[in-house]
């Protein structure tokens, strides 16, 4: 299976380059070339998926003949991790970046088979390369070839670590993997669209989705890393600014800024440069994360393996970085803006300001997470920034985010009348400011003024996009009638982007909101009690009621069992300790129970309030003398010692018998082990009668939950922007150019008429706007007519002079 | 004011701004930063000055007193060169002898004392996939 498995990889590797080569072979308009360059991608997809199946299958049958599964994997291992444990290796997760980069490149591709017939070549060659290298590096750079194989073939393998056996643990992986590779297709498409020159919106509007995909997967990637380790690492915490998780936060956020300002590109044709520069940096960025896990460069909580890849990733960086920038240059003439911003108070002029904060934000975070490297060039020492460094500078600027995240969807496109203003910000700047007024005197909000700034401004952000769901409803039902909330129900789904890119503001904010209030608000206390004593931690007793122990096949878990008195309420929390036993001890001992892999079970109440936090820190220390002098008695027992019990005799007989004839060892052993486990568990026990104390730490977390219901807000914002209008579901069959660029500008005219119809766009402003727009689609029909009559386009008897669409 | 002036203005105002922000990156990492020693580098230092001591914890060295932990912490490459640590507060779920540390804190009478919450200790595995 193996080798078939190194042959499929190999046969991938000469696909992609075959079909780079057929792209560029084709570019000059030789269609026929460029199908066969995208088939050659789905083959490509193809051999790929049979390269995971192999190694799933591998995995799910303990074939530890493959280095893979030997490595990572054991009899032990639960199914659902055998099957997640690619992905843990090195190996397995360049695998995984391939695999996925060749899904998204088949889709992306098989969306644009009839369009931008000029980019699609180059968009390819650009994918398939990016392609040949991850499955080159896994074939050519030692070491990292999935299908390497032991033999003779082990009996079983190490296994998952146990800190990684858990089920978030196993989706947050590859949901980043996703969201680094799927910025692969519009990175591609950009790189298309300078090379011909073709520089207007098409290629955004080919590739939008497909950023806005990488950007949720990225996401949610981030969010359940979180909260893994939230509640897994024993510490409390759900963000640590370590090099790793900035590395996937700086794509994100340049991601971010990226969904923005194209939509100022495709509305107004500004911004053509940043939107080049904005995309390279991503990518960059994406591959700058892939790369960081897999060098040792930076010192991180996220385990560098040294490996052989590091350098050969960083050399695509630098050839995506010198390469992209040479053409942005070369292109600057053709890059310069249609029009201009009319008014600092436009939305175009928001978006500008919020994509510039969101750079800064990534700027900043790069510096801090490059720091160790800056300083050492400069000054020879390796020094490193904490938490607090980054705080400074990300909580002014996050907070400026929230504030124009809130200014942004209230204004319109190119301009606002004043009148139309103060409807718009009464409402959300007066909530804004009742809210801080409240926080003040109510709470002890007002502190920490950072934290108080966020809320307000937050306040002011939800009100306005409240404001925003009820103009539209209302718009909507005086124009189509109907109740109301099917009016709401109507309007979003046929503006799914702009309400779904509010759903996503209103998760943001939520989201912003629970970091600040629990990052500022946070009790944090250790306490050290032995069982019956209690303590008070902001409002809630909490006894130490009793030690309990219980144990598994794979670990023994030492816990304690808290009541918590609240407001009158009880309940209980049962924070404990976990202790592996290391896989594969060929000399085992008694110890060995109590010294491998530890991990904390957190005891948690989660609120919507606040959450209760806690975690325990056993104190073993008589408990392990006692394994200590067990573990010499063992000794003494099976050396056969004058006047140990006849028990021993047996086991010193059998083992004995088991160094004569090695067909005895298995019995042997097996029999060993059972009595020392029997033996290490019997002790475990001992720790219920120890009175010991224990070392509690509990957080009172407030609005920590909001973090992850703003997350899960914002993936659906997502999907409802993702998900096509019914429109574009119909027009798949024959989506042309020319389809999709009136399919924009009739969205734009919907758009501007929502936007009259809920007074954002005054009447005259509105009347101008509506005029050019309907020209513009009219130049467009023209177009379409024109090329029909040529009979170059298989438009299925559409009708000419069709009528620009229905309002809102 | 003519057009062209106002975007030369807006943009020099941007710049500034950017500037700025940059000159504010530079100097508060140089002085908000702590150096990163191994123990080699702070055996026999003088008792103060901040630090992010990186190493690896020498086996069974660790032990409780109270509410402090204590253990030795030696170079990555050089087991031999250690430097006695003392730390209050919970250890993260990775910690125990043999792993590599990252802890910042100062140096007292050759000791040295860790700053809560700061104790970072390196995943296990030889490779993770992300997060850990």
């Amino acid at each position: 299976m193996a080798s078939l498995g190194s042959a499929a990889l190999a046969l991938a590797f000469l696909t992609t380059i075959f079909a780079a080569a057929m792209a560029l072979a084709g570019r000059g308009g030789d269609r026929r070339r460029v199908d066969i360059s995208r088939r050659a991608v789905y083959a490509t997809c193809a051999l790929l998926t049979a390269c995971v199946a192999i190694i799933e299958v591998a995995f799910a049958g303990n074939d530890f003949s493959f280095k893979i599964v030997q490595q990572h994997s054991s009899l032990e291992t639960p199914a659902f991790y055998k099957l997640a444990a690619m992905w843990s290796s090195q190996e397995g997760s360049l695998l995984l970046w391939a695999w996925v980069l060749s899904i998204a490149a088949s889709l992306a591709l098989y969306a644009t088979r009839d369009r931008l017939r000029e980019i699609v070549p180059y968009a390819t060659a650009v994918m398939a390369g990016i392609g040949a290298f991850f499955t080159g590096l896994m074939l050519f750079a030692g070491g990292v070839n999935p299908f390497s194989t032991l033999s003779p073939a082990p009996a079983d393998g190490v296994g998952l670590n146990p800190l990684l056996q858990h089920p978030s643990m196993m989706i947050h992986p590859p949901m980043l993997y996703s969201g680094y590779v799927a910025f692969t297709i519009p990175f591609a498409f950009a790189i298309g669209a300078l090379v011909t020159r073709r520089l207007d919106a098409a290629w955004i509007r080919a590739t939008r989705r497909f950023a806005l995909i990488a950007w949720a997967f990225l996401g949610l990637g981030l969010l359940l890393g979180a909260r893994w380790s939230y509640t897994e690492l024993g510490w409390g915490g759900y963000w640590a600014w370590d090099p790793v998780e900035n590395a996937a936060l700086m794509p994100w956020l340049a991601g971010t800024a990226f969904l923005h300002s194209i939509m100022v590109q495709e509305k107004r044709g500004m911004l053509k440069v940043w939107n080049a520069c904005l995309i390279v940096a991503t990518f960059s960025l994406a591959l700058l994360g892939t790369f960081l896990v897999r060098s040792g460069v930076l010192q991180s909580i996220h385990a560098f393996g040294d490996s052989t890849v590091g350098p050969y990733i960083l050399g695509l960086i630098a050839v995506v970085l010198l390469g992209s920038t040479a053409l942005i240059v070369s292109r600057v003439d053709d890059l310069r803006s249609e029009k201009r911003i009319d008014s600092l108070a436009s939305r175009e002029a928001v978006f500008l300001v919020n994509n510039l904060l969101l750079v800064a934000l990534c700027v900043a975070i790069f510096w801090g997470t490059f720091f160790p490297l800056i300083s050492e060039l400069f000054t020879g020492e390796k020094s490193s920034l904490a938490a607090p460094w980054f705080d400074r500078y990300t909580t002014p600027l996050a907070i400026l985010l929230v504030l124009f995240t809130g200014v942004g969807p209230l204004l319109a496109w190119r301009r606002i009348s004043w009148a139309a203003a103060k409807r718009a910000f009464v409402a959300p700047a007066a909530v804004a400011a009742v809210t801080a007024l409240v926080l003040v005197l109510a709470t002890d909000a007002g502190e920490e003024p950072w934290a108080l700034a966020l809320f307000a401004f937050a306040a002011f952000a939800l009100t306005g996009l409240a404001q925003e769901f009820w103009r539209g409803a209302a718009a909507r039902r005086s124009l189509a009638g109907g109740s109301l909330p099917g009016a709401l129900a109507g309007v979003v789904s046929r503006n799914r982007r702009r309400y779904g890119g509010y759903v996503v503001h209103i998760g943001v904010v939520v989201l912003l909101v629970g970091i600040a209030a629990s990052s500022s608000f946070q009790t944090d206390r250790e306490l050290r009690l032995r069982p019956g004593e209690s303590a008070v931690v902001d409002g809630r007793e909490i006894t130490y009621e009793r030690p309990t122990v219980s144990y598994d096949s794979a670990a023994l878990s030492f816990g304690a069992l808290l009541a918590v008195r609240q407001d009158g309420k009880s309940f209980t929390l049962h924070p404990s300790r976990r202790y592996f036993r290391p896989t594969r001890t060929e000399t085992g001992t008694i110890g060995s129970y109590f010294d491998g892999e530890a991990t904390s079970e957190v005891g948690l109440k989660a609120g919507t309030g606040s959450d209760l936090w806690t975690a325990l820190e056993p104190n073993i220390s008589a408990l392990r003398k006692r394994v200590r002098a067990a573990d010499a008695g063992f000794r003494a027992c099976v050396s056969g010692a004058p006047g140990t019990p006849p028990v021993c005799d047996a086991i010193a007989g059998l083992m004995r018998a088991a160094a004569a004839d090695p067909r005895l060892r298995p019995a042997a052993l097996a029999r060993i082990e059972a009595i020392q486990a029997a033996t290490a568990r019997r002790l475990a026990r001992s720790y219920l009668s120890d009175d010991a104390v224990a070392a509690f730490k509990v957080i009172v977390d407030p609005l920590v939950t909001w973090i992850w219901i703003g997350g899960l807000i914002a993936l659906a914002g997502a999907l409802i922007a993702i998900w096509p209008t019914r429109g574009a579901r119909r027009r798949l069959a024959a989506d042309t150019e020319l389809d999709a660029l009136k399919e924009a500008k009739y969205r734009e005219i919907r758009d501007a008429e929502l936007d009259h119809a809920a007074g954002k766009l005054s009447d005259e402003d509105f009347a101008l706007l509506d005029a050019e727009l309907r020209s513009e689609a009219v130049a467009i029909l023209d177009r379409e007519n024109g090329v029909a009559a040529n009979g170059a386009a298989a438009n299925g008897g559409r009708t000419a002079g069709e009528k620009p669409p229905e309002p809102v | 004011m003519d057009p062209a002036r106002k975007r030369k203005i807006r943009l020099v105002v941007a710049l500034g701004v950017a500037v700025m922000l940059a000159g504010a990156l530079v100097y508060t990492s140089f002085s908000a930063s702590s150096q990163a020693k191994e123990p080699s580098d702070l055996i026999g230092a003088s008792s103060g000055g901040s630090y992010e001591l990186t190493g690896r914890v020498v086996k069974g060295s660790v032990s409780h007193e109270g509410k402090e932990l204590r253990f030795r912490v030696a170079d990555r490459e050089d087991a031999g060169q250690s430097i006695p640590v003392t730390y209050a507060g919970t250890v993260p779920d990775p910690f125990r002898g043999g792993r590599e540390i990252v802890l910042k804190g100062t140096v007292a009478d050759g000791v040295f004392v860790g700053e809560r919450d700061t104790l970072v200790t390196k995943c296990p595995s030889k490779f993770t996939a992300a997060d850990g």
